[in-house]
């Protein structure tokens, strides 16, 4: 029996979402820009995607561009709001603790000369919006800061940097990440105080290789590619018509009772927390109160996450670690972010969470982690003593 | 002639063997065959200690080039020009190699220019009545006169054209490919490299079986405090040596079981050297199993703690057979250009554990005595560890990659 524990790093389709992908594979392989019977039936299949994906986060159908995932999203938000306001002002704030498709983004406007201003985080790893208010200029241009973080699970104050954004009257666009958060806590439009957001298919069970972006009526964006003007010329190329139907049977499934999903994984999330620290000696736990229910990230001092990542997979356990096994590699920017305990860092786990995890699965998998952390710290510790 | 590429092939050191130079070269030419068994209808023959390659046209030359070049025991190799100048009249002969050699040059000017030039005679067959100069000066004064855009020069000439007369064909050349030289496989038994996935040990295998050694490898690793993507690694390094060495069979053995036994018995300062002197006993075990005569690693001296004069002879004392170490006096960056040479480097730098850090003793002992070392290892439970980590050992057969 297979116990998955990284959904935050990609999801099993659900059986529907596989039939989806497969029906209209078969059935409406047109192009949607054909102006034949076939591509009308393309076209109309991407226009309930539209609604459909839009509807779930209180949004307009014109709202959405189809995209390839959240990498993509993410370097189109950041790029095109570069390009479209550029002349405008330079500053770019964003967080030491964005996922590597902001960061690496980021930088590459460094280059282009753009002043960019990465926000640390508290020990919680959390934005402070104070810390934010206080970077905040006339000349900033784009905010991008994530809904939640991919490794501690830590949800950011979007909604109070948002207010911040009004009350001082900023000109800046505001794009959020919530590739993490989507399915797992309530993204509305209407009330969330952002401009742009980065969906993904593959973390909610649907297919790899599709997501989409949310763009606020009104938001000034200028595309990545040049091509055959689809997606009203914000995404050129034939739009990913499988995919898409794929995603929207996923938006579907997970829009089924989304209050009971979520309740079951914060249960599992705090069921595994508390077995965590009731049978293994000094853990820390890494994950905020304010976070997404799926993502636990604790600290095993003694260990190195990587091996016992290994000891787990050999009980087919499948966990991630965000933190470095050799030195040659860098940990975790996350982690060094938020100012750890090295030893903790250094022994860290991030288990995440889908509906098909259960409290049975989490008491195996304690049993298997004690198991594995003592013979790693005895390991360790017979061999630090300089015996003799 | 036509539909048909010749190649020369040069055997560097076999040539020199005296009574053994048949066997050696019949080796070489079995060799060369293997490499060349994708292409049908070629042919490998041997002419007065030459190889010839015949292939069809279709083959292309690159293709025949790259693949002979790397055969260890070839010298150089060069694509050529044949002549059938059998039964022919000598002062005849000499016409018909000349038009081969103007043709040649012709193209080679259409292709590249202006050309300044230089031939080169050798006249192996030595009935034929034309000296070597009188034939590099007729047919290099046809080619100044035939060939617009040539102009010889002697010292540094763009192309040295060698036309050289052997009984019955003569041939006409340009470059020469250098091989690696060496012996051919199996002409010295076979042996047992330690491989690590650093950047050494792959250069010692290929050293050794430049010398005529077949390989085959033994890894040691230490699953779950070694990740699956440094035994992909190995992998990754026997596929490349198997490109010199043929398909190379991989032997992998965890050998935690001997670690933790060291961390909970014995002095930390020995646990470099008590692993070692562990591996080099699986090793002759492994060996003797599969007739390997000797053991190769990529011992550099003093490279590293566990690599000092003193350390090797108490690692030596482990092994039940000679331990060959070809990269005992060289310095690291000549290890590393031959690594970049074979094509190992890339691979060997990629930044995985290949010993778990969790064993690396704060102070290793540098300068260990057999003595200390010996009652150290007398704390271990040699039948237990050894049991244990032969219960994970895999044996796979690593062939090179574009030539599945």
């Amino acid at each position: 029996m297979i116990i998955y524990l990284d959904h935050s790093a990609t999801t099993k389709p659900s059986a529907g979402v596989v039939e989806e992908v497969r029906r209209t594979m078969q059935l409406c392989y047109g192009n949607p820009s054909s102006l034949h019977a076939m591509g009308l039936d393309a076209a109309r299949i991407l226009s309930e995607a539209r609604s459909t994906i839009a509807r779930s986060i209180g949004a307009l159908p014109d709202e959405i561009i189809f995209t390839s995932g959240g990498t993509e999203g993410d370097n189109q938000a950041i790029f095109g709001i570069w390009e479209a306001s550029k002349r405008q002002g330079r500053t770019v704030i964003t967080s030491a603790v964005e996922h590597p498709a902001v960061l690496r983004a980021c930088e590459r406007l460094e280059a282009q000369g753009a002043r960019v201003i990465y926000l640390p985080v508290n020990r919680q790893g959390l934005i402070e919006p104070e810390v934010f208010q206080n970077a905040l200029t006339s000349d900033t241009i784009l905010v991008s800061l994530m809904h939640s973080n991919n490794e501690t699970g830590a949800q950011m104050p979007i909604e109070a940097i948002g207010r911040i954004l009004s009350e001082q009257d900023s000109a800046a666009v505001f794009h959020t990440d919530a590739v993490q958060s989507y399915g797992k806590t309530d993204l509305d439009m209407r009330r969330l105080p952002v401009d742009i957001v980065s969906l993904s298919a593959h973390k909610i069970h649907g297919p790899k290789g599709v997501g989409a972006l949310y763009v606020r009526g009104g938001t000034k964006l200028s595309p990545l590619l040049a091509g055959g003007g689809q997606e009203r010329g914000f995404r050129s190329g034939t739009e990913n018509v499988p995919g898409i139907a794929g995603f929207v049977q996923a938006v579907r499934e997970q829009s089924d009772h989304p209050e009971e999903r979520r309740r079951h994984l914060a249960d599992v999330k705090s069921y595994l927390r508390e077995r965590l620290l009731e049978e293994i000696s000094d853990v820390s736990i890494h994950t905020p109160e304010e976070s997404i229910p799926s993502i636990l990230n604790a600290g095993f001092p003694g260990c190195r996450g990587e091996v016992l990542l290994r000891m787990l997979e050999q009980e087919r356990i499948y966990v991630s670690t965000g933190s470095a096994c050799s030195s040659k590699k860098a940990g975790s920017h996350v982690l060094a972010a938020m100012d750890l305990d090295p030893a903790s860092a250094e022994g860290a786990l991030r288990f995440s969470f889908a509906e098909e995890n259960s409290r049975e699965q989490m008491d195996r998998v304690v049993e298997v982690l004690k198991t594995a952390v003592d013979s790693q710290r005895k390991l360790r510790e017979s061999f630090g003593k300089g015996r003799r | 002639m036509k539909g048909e590429h010749v190649y020369i092939v040069r055997c560097g050191e076999t040539a020199l063997k005296g009574q053994n130079k048949p066997y050696f070269e019949r080796t070489l030419a079995q060799r060369i065959r293997r490499v060349l068994s994708g292409f049908p209808e070629t042919k490998v023959e041997r002419s007065d200690g030459l190889l010839f390659v015949r292939t069809t046209d279709a083959v292309r030359a690159e293709d025949v080039l790259r693949r002979v070049s790397r055969v260890f025991g070839v010298d150089s190799i060069s694509p050529a020009q044949e002549v059938d100048i059998g039964g022919t009249a000598d002062e005849q002969a000499l016409s018909m190699l000349g038009d081969t050699a103007v043709a040649w040059m012709k193209a080679a000017v259409a292709d590249r220019g202006n050309l300044t030039f230089k031939v080169v005679s050798k006249r192996a067959d030595k009935q034929f009545s034309i000296q070597s100069p009188d034939i590099a000066s007729r047919i290099g004064g046809r080619i100044l006169r035939e060939c617009p855009g040539t102009r010889v020069d002697v010292h540094d000439p763009d192309v040295r054209l060698h036309a050289d007369v052997r009984r019955g064909f003569a041939y006409v050349y340009e470059q020469k490919i250098s091989g690696f030289g060496g012996l051919p496989l199996g002409t010295n038994g076979k042996g047992l490299v330690l491989l690590s996935g650093g950047i050494d040990s792959p250069v010692a295998a290929f050293l050794m079986a430049h010398r005529g050694m077949l390989i085959e490898a033994v890894h040691f690793h230490s699953y779950p405090y070694t990740s699956r993507q440094s035994q992909e690694k190995v992998r990754e390094l026997a596929g490349i040596l198997s490109v010199y060495c043929g398909p190379v069979r991989v032997h992998s053995i965890n050998i935690l079981p001997l670690m933790e036994q060291i961390a909970q018995r014995c002095p930390e300062e020995y646990t470099t050297i008590l692993v070692r002197r562990g591996m080099v006993r699986l090793a002759n075990l492994i060996a003797s199993e599969n007739d390997c005569s000797m053991l190769i690693t990529g011992e550099s001296l003093g490279q590293v703690a566990s690599q000092t004069a003193e350390s090797i002879v108490v690692v030596d004392q482990a092994a039940d057979r000679p331990v060959m170490r070809p990269l005992i006096a060289m310095d690291k960056v000549d290890i590393m250009e031959t690594a970049r040479q074979i094509g190992t480097y890339e691979t060997s730098i990629l930044p995985y554990d290949d010993c778990c850090s969790v064993f690396l003793p704060k102070r290793p002992a540098t300068k260990p005595s057999l003595e200390h070392v010996l009652s150290a290892e007398a704390l271990l439970d040699e039948e237990a560890w050894m049991r244990q980590a032969l219960e994970s050992l895999e044996t796979e057969a690593i062939r090179p990659r574009d030539e599945l």
